[in-house]
């Protein structure tokens, strides 16, 4: 057993982990973050994906002692301060871009990945983006559209700032 | 003007803010005191006998509390089948035990033979390994038509591994053949319905919890209908009365029919939870899941249309072979047989039909119902089939389907196949559809396509379903072995909110929403005012859950029927408040008030006298305001709809590009559309997904070679555009409370069918007349290529 | 999974060390290992990841060749300007996987690995790039020896990859094929797994042609001679050769071996076309 330490969703967290032992199931069963799931075993549904120092990774293909010292972003850090939805989480709500809601943390969390990099993204890059979450209930439909409204929100939001 | 609240509205899901903030509650975010974990032990090859089993070596592991195998289950009952078809003869079919734990022989890639119960399921992984297992392999069964024929035998007492041997309709025989020898033009077509695996996102799982204390059993499982489980394993598996049985489906992440059915995992955890006196969770892996949960369709069908020279439908004849897998699942027989011969007039007027079908065990995973379950196959066979004859005939494929509707003046029209379809109009669908797809501007479309080396194809499919599973009376003649009715508790409390207890699980379908819009709306309150239970036996009375698109046509039903009993009882109440006879009070938006006179008295004043009940008229009524209904629909509902599907293909790699997708669908009323073109959406991703490249493929020994996402090819957010949908053409239903048909399927339903003729449309040019499903790249090239 | 002791050093030497332990295994994204590990199918006492040892980033020198570290990650490369100029390894670089996989996938695993499916190797062989390891520099006509197979040795770690670019590479590599050109990967991907069903990297110097192809043979990652001869006379896609023969073709339930042999030459006229 080794000591990991690791600031989750902004609070410093440490605890003891075997080799073995991944950082979705450090999040899920010795922090009690189950937002972030597991859907499969080979690193193809990204029911998973959480952020590491910024960037989108897939929880259940990354051993928790690699993010020793890492920033980590989940689900239950998207909120905004006061509880209420981000601007994608709400987006999400307002396209019923979920049905299940299984997929959809790492839905969110890919998303987010993507409109940091490239906030205005055409559909095509969107559907391409979400490459690697697999998603069973909506065709995907509704969480292009979501996405989309999320990326137009943001761009509202920055161009009232300037 | 579209409504903000109540039914019509697309009010936003409440359910959502639980998912969207990682708060939802699925079954492997539950752990209980003093969890154990169980890891599986499954069989690695297909088929074999057990001559031995030693668990010596696992029970001495680290970490280990007990190692079970099916000696240690001696006296419990097999996973039970939930529906009896009886064959041609008169015969039931066959039906073997389906133990808890591989009993003698293995029968399937992931037969469960062993469970490692321990403290971390590392450590009961750890300790699989030291199991030491003697088995000796035997041919595996494989293919079906080979399979009837004899040879190696699933079950011993199944020698020619044929279930039952079903006619439907017996009587019809001789006319359908009679007509087919004398038509003018008869189209045949041999196809294969590709078999598939569910996989909703959330695998399955389950923990068992027993209390000594009290002899108190619960079972957390991702189940679409707890009650089902409760009665299926405490009553037939495990000799456990619902009293001391709680099931719980917490939060479920999909289920497409998977997780419907009663699992042996789901007996063990509670069953072995009680003999070590500890909670046991279980939870499969995805690769465990595609060797262990149902998988769907798998038929193999031969169609024959007979035609006049107008194109006018004589007769169908139609013979399918149709996989159960190893053991029956509990609605296997239901599916190849009454949810599909069923459904074979489609929308059409042909007026005599005639279907065989052999169910056949092989040593493969169950089949059982799968999103549309029969229906997908039947309109599979007949959309394919009249396309092929449109291009035989030489008739445009619109116009042939036209000159065979059903007519809107038909109704109620009584179907050669046992049905009768209460309301719609296929040719407003149609013409809808054809109007979304702009079908009149395709050959310029397809002319640019060409200029660009690539093939275009439009693709015409009409489909019906049967829905609002159904009616009792009906299907226990049928060989359903329950009921199935809904169950729905109204509890309005003291100030006016109310608590809706159902028995139609939520698992994505928004239930939580647009059962709270149904009653918002009947109480005229806010939907915030309402909240709806679901999930847990002990909680609701009795519920037969959610699958064959029946939740809101029959579970909505059922609380439209208490809330009319709730409306009247208070309607009671407030004739007392107001000195006036309940005849005379009406109930408007929240109001009760004496017609013809200024008195009124609001919902919240009556609700609280029902509790407070100072002033109450104690001569007529009980105290309280709680209604239960159990609503038995009195036929199935008749979802219809026109799908239109235009590809470009690529004749260089065989690559297909859904251009456009159009869906103008008949749902009868609908109360929130945003959640019926979601149902849309995905029903449709999942029946373009099996026509395109969704295959659970086994090799000649058992081995499955598509068993993890690595091979299973799963729709992503790019193989599709945006789809197009409509529903502005309903006729409502004409015998629910609601008039409403169920959305769930339909997607799923009509999608294949479009594709493939898509495609077959745009390669026809090269001759290709049929490809069988999945449109796989490499078999779409392959068919271009001889 | 089984257990093990994870181990994270400081230094390839250190690195070199650990992994002398015959059930130690090196790891670097851990995007192919970790599921292999999860199902068992591997079983090392100790893994050590490479990713504080081995050099990430990447860098053109004077003469124009790109150093890309091993323990690069494929959305480095694919946003990397410097990368961009080694024709056509950025745009490979960008469809590798998804793009969680490519915030963690490197280039040294990949090719320490050399899946037959995957994409990188293709690169490395029709660029001619030179895989630097902590003993040696290995030219990748050396490198690949067939399927999850290269000349690598025990103790051995890729740390650095060298590629032509569009602005040379003087002094390094077989310099008689001249400066590199143009180039493109052409991918057609496993519906699946995103893998490669077959991909073919066409890279053009000026006095050569290099094509290599990936996903399609049972022998690995391979130069399509007869592709390459006739791209050297007459670089047009109408110069591409008949589909090589599909003998050693992979055939699974994707694809026969004669759609992959097919596969081979489409994706090689496209590449052709992509790179101008």
């Amino acid at each position: 057993m080794t000591t990991v330490s690791m600031s989750v969703n902004g609070k410093t967290v440490s605890g003891e982990v075997e080799g073995r032992t991944l950082l979705v199931q450090f999040l899920r069963e010795d922090l009690g973050l189950t937002g972030t799931h597991v859907g499969c075993d080979t690193s193809q549904c990204g029911a998973c994906v959480v952020h590491v120092n910024g960037e989108s990774v897939k929880a259940c293909t990354m051993f928790a002692a690699a993010a020793d010292g890492s920033e980590v972003t989940t689900i239950e850090g998207m909120a905004n301060d006061d509880g209420s939805l981000g601007i994608l989480q709400q987006a999400f709500q307002d396209n019923h871009g979920l049905q299940c809601g299984f997929c959809t943390p790492g839905m969110i969390m890919s998303a987010a990945d993507l409109l940091k990099s490239n906030p205005t993204p055409s559909e095509t890059e969107i559907r391409g983006w979400l490459e690697g979450n697999l998603c069973r209930c909506t065709g995907y439909h509704n969480i292009v559209k979501s996405i989309q409204a999320a990326a137009a929100t943001m761009q509202g939001q920055s161009q009232a700032a300037e | 003007m579209p409504k903000d609240t109540g039914i019509g509205a697309s009010s936003k899901r409440r359910e959502d803010i639980r998912f969207l903030t990682g708060k939802g509650q699925y079954t492997d975010d539950i752990n209980r005191p003093g969890q154990t974990y169980a890891y599986i032990l499954r069989s690695d090859i297909a088929h074999g006998v057990i001559n031995g089993i030693d668990t010596g070596a696992a029970s001495a592991m680290p970490g280990v509390i007990r190692v079970f195998t099916s000696a240690d289950m001696e006296g419990l009952g097999g996973v039970p089948c939930g529906w009896q078809v009886t064959d041609k003869n008169g015969d039931p079919m066959k039906e073997p035990m389906h133990p808890i734990l591989a009993a003698g022989k293995v029968r399937h890639v992931g037969d469960p033979i062993a469970v490692v119960v321990g403290e971390t399921l590392d450590q009961a992984r750890d300790a699989a390994e030291k199991i030491e297992l003697d088995i000796t392999e035997l041919p595996a069964v494989m293919d079906m038509a080979s399979a009837i024929q004899g040879g190696a035998a699933v079950h011993d007492d199944v020698p020619d591994n044929l279930c039952f041997d079903w006619e439907f309709v017996a009587e019809n025989k001789d006319a359908v053949d009679a007509a087919i020898a004398g038509a003018h033009h008869v189209t045949t077509l041999e196809l294969t319905n590709n078999r598939l695996v569910a996989n909703p996102m959330e695998p399955r799982a389950a923990i068992g919890e027993f209390e000594p204390g009290t002899g108190d059993y619960t079972l957390y499982t991702t189940s679409q209908n707890p009650h089902v489980i409760r009665l299926l394993m405490g009553a037939f598996v495990l000799s456990i009365p619902e009293h001391k049985l709680r099931v719980v489906a917490p939060d479920v992440g999909g289920g497409f029919g998977s997780k419907i059915y009663h699992y042996a995992e789901e007996a063990f955890v509670t069953w072995a939870a009680a003999q070590i006196k500890r909670p046991i969770k279980w939870v499969a892996d995805r690769s465990e899941d595609f060797i262990s949960a149902a998988q769907g369709r798998d038929h193999v069908t031969k169609v024959e249309l007979a035609m006049d020279a107008y194109g006018n439908f004589l007769a169908l004849r139609c013979s399918t072979l149709a996989n159960m897998g190893a053991y029956l699942s509990t609605f296997a027989p239901c599916v190849p047989t009454w949810l599909h011969g069923t459904l074979l007039a489609g929308n059409y007027k042909t007026p005599v039909i005639f279907t065989n079908v052999k169910a056949v065990f092989t040593n493969t995973v169950p089949v059982d119902a799968y999103r549309g379950a029969g229906r997908p196959e039947a309109t599979y066979q007949l959309e394919r089939t009249i396309d092929k004859a449109a291009r035989e005939m030489g008739i445009d494929p619109i116009e042939l389907r036209r000159r065979n509707f059903i007519q809107p003046d038909q109704y109620p029209y009584a179907t050669p196949v046992a049905v009768e379809y209460d309301t719609g109009n296929y040719d407003a669908t149609m013409s809808k559809a054809a109007e979304m797809a702009d079908v009149a501007g395709f050959q310029g479309r397809k002319a640019a396509s060409a200029a660009n080396g690539k093939l275009r194809g439009l693709g015409i499919a009409s489909y019906i379903e049967a829905c609002g599973i159904a009616p009792s009376s009906l299907v226990g003649a049928l060989g359903a072995r329950a009921g199935l009715f809904e169950c729905a508790t109204v509890r309005v409390n003291p100030t006016g909110n109310i608590s809706v207890f159902t028995g139609s699980h939520s698992h994505g379908q928004g239930h939580e929403t647009t059962f709270a819009q149904v009653v918002a709306d009947m109480v005229g309150c806010p939907e915030e005012n309402v909240d709806i239970v679901h999930g847990d036996t002990s909680k609701i009375a009795f519920g037969m859950g959610t699958y064959g698109s029946r939740s809101l046509a029959v579970g909505g039903a059922a609380i439209v029927k208490s809330m009319e009993k709730i409306i009247a009882k208070a309607s009671k109440i407030a004739a007392h408040l107001m000195e006036a006879s309940a005849d005379d009070v009406v109930f408007k938006d929240g109001q009760f008030s004496v017609q013809g006179t200024d008195k009124s008295v609001a919902w919240g004043d009556v609700c609280l006298t029902a509790y407070v009940p100072h002033n109450f008229p104690h001569d007529q009524l009980e105290p309280g305001l709680e209604e239960t209904s159990f609503y038995d629909p009195a036929n199935f509902t008749y979802p219809a709809g026109a799908y239109i599907c235009e590809v470009e293909v690529d004749p260089d790699t065989g690559v297909v590009d859904v251009q456009s997708f159009v869906a103008a669908d008949d749902f009868g009323n609908v109360v929130n559309p945003m959640i019926v073109e979601g149902q849309v959406h995905g029903g449709l991703a999942q029946g373009l997904g099996q026509a395109m490249m969704e295959h659970a493929v086994y090799d000649e020994n058992g081995q499955i070679a598509s068993g993890s996402f690595m091979d299973y090819a799963m729709p992503r957010a790019a193989d599709f555009p945006m789809f197009e949908v409509d529903h502005s053409c309903n006729t409502p239903c004409t015998h629910n409370p609601l008039g409403v048909k169920g959305c769930g399927e339909a997607g799923a339903i009509g999608s294949p069918p479009a594709l493939v003729n898509a495609v077959v449309d745009a390669l026809a040019e090269r001759g290709v007349t049929h490809i069988d499903m999945p449109l796989t790249p490499a078999r779409v090239w392959s068919a271009l290529n001889g | 999974m089984y257990n093990f002791d994870y181990v994270k050093p400081g230094s390839v030497d250190e690195a070199v060390a650990v992994l002398s332990d015959d059930e130690a295994m090196p790891i670097s994204g851990g995007q192919t290992l970790i599921p292999t590990l999860k199902a068992r199918l591997a079983m090392p006492t100790q893994l050590v990841d490479l990713s504080g040892a081995v050099p990430k980033g990447i860098r053109m020198d004077r003469g124009g060749a790109v150093f890309i570290g091993g323990a690069t990650t494929h959305a480095t490369v694919a946003a990397s300007s410097d990368a961009g100029a080694v024709a056509g390894l950025a745009g490979l670089a960008a469809h590798i996987g998804d793009p969680q996989v490519r915030n963690k996938g490197t280039i040294g695993g990949s090719l320490a690995n050399n899946d037959p499916a995957a994409c990188y190797p293709s690169a490395a062989l029709a660029l001619g790039a030179e895989i630097v390891t902590n003993n040696r520099t290995i030219q990748a006509d050396d490198y690949f020896q067939g399927m999850f197979d290269t000349a690598l040795e025990e103790g051995e770690i890729i740390t650095e990859i060298v590629f032509p670019s569009v602005h040379g590479d003087s002094g390094r590599g077989d310099q008689t094929r001249g400066r590199l050109v143009s180039g493109h990967y052409e991918k057609f991907v496993q519906p699946a797994s995103r893998f490669a069903l077959t991909g073919v990297y066409v890279a053009r110097f000026s006095n050569a042609v290099r094509v290599a192809v990936t996903g399609a043979s049972e022998g690995g990652v391979f130069r399509w001679t007869d592709a390459e001869e006739a791209l050297t006379a007459n670089f047009s896609a109408d110069a591409v050769p008949a589909a090589p023969s599909a003998d050693d073709m992979i055939g699974d339930i994707h694809g026969t071996p004669a759609y992959r042999a097919h596969l081979v030459q489409v994706m090689t006229k496209r590449a052709v076309i992509a790179c101008g």
